[in-house]
């Protein structure tokens, strides 16, 4: 974990309410997808966790919806303003237990850790396949920056008004080795109980700290007690309990 | 130069600096960030005689100017903290740790003294009888001069190192409580705990926390603590260990003022994991602005002259 002042280089809107922001500064601390970073916004007390979308030397991606007073104060940022950051937190993916063909499954604002897996693993010379579930149509994003990495990439959409019908569970592929997934509690165990291989799953969870110390995010788990932003967010399917 | 010793119960601190119970872990997690002996001491997770999961979650919720946490006493239970978390502080941390403690019986709280009591690096014991977040126990002690002095007494009869009440802050009169563990033989007392609240969600028309209520931490709480620490110094002559909200230098002089031998650092640690090593660093300078030269002349100095 480190302390690193960003830079906002750029805040967009990607649908109605999901942002995306890139910030420049150091990314050292960041040693795999699925980590996050916890934002320090003005006016709030605790620091706001995000998943970190994707990362080079020069800076990293966050994608966000607003949902709150926090994410809403984020969306209102501009670039060239400065936002302090814990970078590097929590247990992300481990691309090492990935088999050649991992399922990545990704849920609304889910998604963009994933994107930033499935680059990891195609450097590792792995062969990702994805499937994204969102709502509506209109909440779809990234679907595109997926293809262009070169990945088979297949949408649901719950209301049909987009790519295959309904959740995510009603598309998985005949053919994969390993999956990991991130996205709402429902559709996190949906994909616990329809998938047939070992995988990891990534938790979402309120939290005081983001990197160990309070106590605030703890679940029970098959091996003992886990904190959600030091031992998760990502967790293995074998030792979850519901 | 300035001199920020200070003295609790005989053990002499480089700084008046203390992580608070409960923000702070058993050390690790800070050890990895920086030396955390640079701290005076700190005070460890609340430890119980039994292992605890403590509250379902959401466990957290923001506030103005502060939080609200229901953990609910999360913690290995006191013999793995003996067998695993106190070896591995030594290999970090060479000065004597304050061990806070909790239970839910009068004998709970003397049986896990009473195996800490044997614990080298155990400087002092802060036995919490101010948890707003467990159930029928905690706070209960803390709520009643008698019931807080049958713990006070129950502890003492069972260890040799100094023994720190830690008060809670949700009691009609706090100086009373206090008097009550003096006259039961404390060596100090620790306030404030957190102040009972809660948070509702208006979209669920439910509190925030799956455990209804939390306790409120962080700045907003500073006033409040600097006020019950002034009242409490007034009434006993036993040295007082403040905190609530205590997030800057200035924040500790104030509270060294009110009545404070040592000031303990509790949400500011989960917002800023540096805070403690910050406050350290800055206490020199904010010193010989306000012209002290010793921290220990200026404890109480709100009441004096």
């Amino acid at each position: 974990m480190r302390e690193v002042l960003y830079t906002i280089g750029y805040n967009r809107p990607l649908t109605a309410d999901v942002w995306e922001m890139g910030l420049f500064g150091d990314t050292g601390a960041i040693t795999a997808p699925g980590q996050f970073i916890n934002l320090r916004l003005e006016g709030l007390f605790l620091r706001r966790p995000i998943s970190v979308c994707r990362w080079d030397r020069e800076g990293l991606t966050i994608i966000y919806k607003v949902v709150g007073r926090g994410t809403a104060a984020l969306a209102a940022m501009g670039p060239g303003q400065r936002l302090d950051a814990l970078c590097g937190l929590g247990n992300g993916f481990d691309v090492s237990k990935c088999g050649q063909r991992t399922l990545l499954i990704g849920g609304g604002v889910g998604v963009p850790p994933l994107y930033g897996l499935a680059r990891a693993l195609l450097e590792a010379g792995k062969r990702p396949v994805v499937l994204l579930g969102f709502n509506a149509k209109s909440e779809v994003f990234y679907e595109d920056a997926f293809r262009a990495l070169g990945v088979e990439t297949t949408v649901t959409t719950v209301d049909d008004s987009y790519g295959r019908q309904g959740f995510v569970t009603a598309a998985l592929p005949e053919a994969y080795d390993y999956f990991c997934a991130c996205g709402p509690l429902p559709m996190l165990r949906a994909v616990y109980d329809a998938t047939k291989t070992s995988g990891l799953l990534s938790f979402e969870e309120r939290m005081g700290c983001g990197f160990g110390a309070c106590m605030g995010c703890t679940c029970k788990t098959k091996y003992g007690n886990k904190r959600i932003c030091k031992d998760g967010p990502v967790l293995e399917k074998e030792e979850i309990i519901w | 130069m300035v001199d920020t010793r200070v003295t609790l119960s005989g053990i002499e601190l480089e700084n008046p600096v203390i992580p608070a119970s409960g923000t702070f872990g058993y050390g690790q997690e800070f050890a990895e960030l920086y030396d955390i002996n640079c701290l005076g001491t700190f005070s460890f997770k609340g430890t119980t005689r039994e292992p605890r999961f403590g509250n379902p979650t959401p466990r957290i919720a923001e506030t103005g100017g502060g939080m609200l946490n229901a953990v609910g006493l999360q913690n290995p239970g006191v013999e793995q903290v003996i067998a695993q978390e106190l070896p591995r502080l030594r290999q970090v941390f060479r000065k004597p740790v304050m061990a806070n403690v909790s239970g839910f019986s009068v004998e709970d709280y003397a049986q896990t003294c009473a195996l800490l009591d044997r614990e080298e690096q155990v400087g002092w014991l802060e036995v919490n009888i101010s948890c707003p977040n467990v159930h029928g126990g905690g706070m209960a002690f803390g709520a009643s001069p008698e019931a807080a002095a049958q713990v006070t007494r129950a502890v003492k009869a069972v260890t040799k190192k100094p023994v720190y009440m830690k008060l809670s802050p949700n009691v009609t009169d706090i100086a009373a409580v206090a008097r009550a563990c003096e006259a039961a033989g404390a060596d100090g007392v620790s306030l404030i705990n957190t102040l009972l609240g809660m948070r509702l969600d208006l979209r669920r028309r439910k509190p925030l926390l799956a455990n209804g209520t939390g306790g409120l931490s962080g700045p907003a709480v500073f006033p409040v603590a600097v006020r019950m620490v002034y009242q409490v110094y007034q009434a006993v002559s036993i040295p007082i260990i403040g905190m609530g909200g205590v997030s800057s230098a200035e924040d500790v002089i104030e509270m060294m003022l009110a009545g404070a031998s040592a000031v303990e650092v509790g949400a500011a640690n989960l917002v800023n994991p540096f805070a403690c090593r910050d406050i350290i660093r800055d206490l020199p300078g904010v010193m010989e602005k306000y012209g002290i030269q010793s921290l220990n002349e200026i404890i109480g100095g709100a009441h004096h002259g």
